[in-house]
């Protein structure tokens, strides 16, 4: 089982943006997705750190891919995404948009924010290039066995969401900007003071979503630690983990431990809860009734 | 040329009741999961829609059928059989958002008229030249996430005709691209064509407080004989930081009434009514406003003023991001 960087999905300064790529080069992960993801308002702030990121982490050993925005709008977003596609490394794209601007026959990978839902979507993503897909989060089980079949025969890898906030919505207007009374156009970056996004409660205080810009994501930290196998018999090759601002480079070793059969799952939640006590988990979109609930571990692996 | 006024029809009756009056397009849906208002008691079986498109017709109405949920794997069948039944039904064209399901009915149905759903958010005009060269889509829904500039911009590169949506319920996610009511509830928008559902609604009263929960999540909090809106998740009230309001969306509904004139201007084939779910009367009432206020511009009367506002149930109205600032 492989295992995946997601793009950093927050707004972190460009040198803890830098120092969290030399501390993946360090790690045992397998592939690192960079660049910005959710707000092209952020991208000047670190853009001329990602040459350097991408030479060091391919000198590690890692396959390293760039991803386009989730919604692109504005003028200038076009024309960042027709630069992506010129830049000469894979692109995942995280909006079908990208489509318009690769050229006819460039392979390509797709990123979870594009709705495969069905064999169908599949084939037709294949057909266009597409050698790799990381299935949105909200699949269950059962479609995720379906399509990882289908995959397999078109010779396209499969990932999953293995572990961090999941994203689950993007927008238009900024939540951060509106939070301080401000419009996007004039937002201040009031997102950078949150580095794992702005914790969103309900009304009886209970931790519920997280706030980040034009994107919310989840409270609780998705997590397969209990599915691991049942993930690996329906054909699916790589896990992809979430950046968080503590503990992530330990987190990506206790899922490489996972994967090699060194520790149970249960071990991982414990040494990840170890580092940040005060993270929620989840795997409801995978196997239970709602995307914010927990299993139990299977009863094979209480040992 | 006047422009389309597109409504909802969420049983044959509203249909017919759109239809008579002035509605010069109708959009509806099979009582299943392929659309996205999947809704109890609502929605076409396949008699229906076949009798309620002949009805259309006579009168010089248009009916289109919306399978713009996405396709769940395993189960394809469902939404390639309810493609083929809107063609045989004589539907003028089908809307849809999954690219597998739009490859399916291009080729499989070349003749059936294809809409691209909003549930597709196409949302630049790269992206609507992209479906119409793929899949021969001849008219974008456009997302709600839009200005009137914005989309003045896309219909100068394209010759897609768009169709926005001008009336009724507003999502502030980016349509298609949402899981919250799947997170918080186990059904979505995507999967199962609802949101928020009301399943999964509980108040209570606590001394006077009716607290309104969505999956066990209070969202909402009334003081006893103020109104109790809706707990949908977007438009919750919240705390981040100091602060406890409703974060997303206030609980408003779209009116872009008197923006008609300039999405006019901004080359605006269709203006879209949203509301499947709505009565009869609420569909006689919201199609003869829009249909008066287009056919005044098409004339060069002035609009008349004001004519929705008793229609929003007491709910504030907003321009949504037509106007720049909303963002």
């Amino acid at each position: 089982m492989q295992l995946t960087v997601a793009p950093i999905p927050f707004f972190w300064s460009k040198d803890t943006w830098s120092a969290f790529y030399e501390e993946i080069a360090e790690t045992s992960v397998d592939r690192v997705v960079l660049g910005e993801l959710v707000c092209s308002k952020r991208l000047p702030f670190f853009q001329d750190q990602i040459p350097g990121a991408i030479e060091r982490l391919i000198a590690a050993g890692k396959d390293v891919a760039l991803t386009s925005l989730a919604l692109i709008t504005l003028k200038r977003e076009r024309k960042l995404t027709a630069d992506l596609v010129e830049m000469g490394l894979e692109v995942e794209i995280n909006d079908l948009s990208v489509l318009s601007y690769l050229p006819k026959g460039t392979n390509f990978s797709v990123g979870p924010l594009v709705n495969v839902y069905n064999e169908g979507t599949l084939r037709w993503l294949a057909s266009l290039g597409a050698t790799r897909i990381c299935l949105p989060p909200e699949l269950p089980l059962a479609s995720v066995e379906i399509l990882a079949k289908e995959a397999e025969a078109l010779g396209v890898t499969i990932e999953v969401w293995g572990h961090g906030r999941l994203p689950l919505a993007i927008s238009g207007r900024c939540y951060h900007a509106r939070l301080h009374g401000r419009t996007k156009d004039n937002c201040q970056f009031a997102c950078e003071d949150d580095p794992d996004g702005l914790d969103v409660a309900t009304l009886d205080g209970q931790p519920f979503l997280t706030m980040n810009g034009v994107q919310t994501l989840s409270d609780s930290y998705a997590t397969t630690v209990h599915q691991i196998d049942q993930l690996r018999a329906a054909g699916v090759t790589a896990l992809r983990l979430s950046p968080q601002s503590q503990g992530f480079a330990d987190l990506c070793h206790q899922y490489r431990a996972l994967v090699e059969g060194q520790c149970s799952s249960e071990a991982v939640l414990n040494a990840i809860t170890g580092q940040t006590p005060e993270i929620r988990f989840s795997d409801g979109f995978l196997t239970g009734d709602r995307g914010v609930a927990m299993s139990t571990p299977p009863i094979a692996a209480r040992t | 040329m006047v422009m389309e006024i597109v409504c909802p029809a969420g049983t044959p009756a509203a249909l017919r009741a759109a239809v008579k009056a002035g509605a010069h397009t109708i959009y509806c849906g099979f009582a299943d999961e392929t659309n996205a208002r999947n809704f109890p008691g609502l929605n076409f079986d396949r008699t229906e829609m076949r009798e309620s498109v002949a009805f259309a017709h006579q009168h010089g109405s248009k009916v289109l059928v919306a399978i713009n949920t996405f396709p769940r794997a395993g189960d394809e069948a469902i939404w390639h059989r309810a493609v083929a039944d809107a063609d045989s039904c004589g539907a003028d064209a089908v809307i849809l958002a999954d690219a597998g399901l739009l490859d399916y009915a291009a080729r499989n149905h070349p003749n059936l008229r294809r809409h691209l759903s909003v549930q597709a958010a196409a949302a630049n005009a790269d992206m609507v030249n992209f479906y119409a060269e793929t899949f021969d889509v001849k008219r974008v829904v456009l997302p709600r996430v839009l200005s009137v500039p914005e989309i003045a911009a896309i219909n100068a590169e394209t010759e897609v005709e768009t169709e926005v949506f001008v009336f009724g319920g507003l999502c502030v996610m980016a349509e298609g691209r949402c899981s919250l009511s799947s997170y918080a509830t186990g059904r979505s928008p995507n999967m199962n064509g609802v949101c928020s559902p009301a399943s999964h609604v509980e108040y209570h009263d606590h001394n006077g407080v009716l607290d309104a929960q969505l999956g066990g999540y209070t969202i909402h909090r009334a003081q006893k004989g103020d109104a109790a809106p809706y707990p949908t998740l977007c438009k919750g009230c919240f705390t981040a930081g100091e602060k406890t309001d409703h974060l997303f969306e206030d609980p408003v509904s779209l009116n872009a009434e008197q923006l008609i004139p300039q999405l006019q201007k901004a080359g605006v084939t269709a203006l879209k009514i949203e509301g499947r779910q709505r009565s009869r009367s609420y569909v006689t009432q919201v199609v003869r406003n829009f249909r008066e206020a287009v056919d005044a511009l098409e004339d060069g009367r002035p609009l008349p003023q004001g004519m929705l506002a008793r229609l929003s149930e007491g709910q504030a109205m907003t321009t949504g991001a037509y106007k720049k600032t909303w963002r």
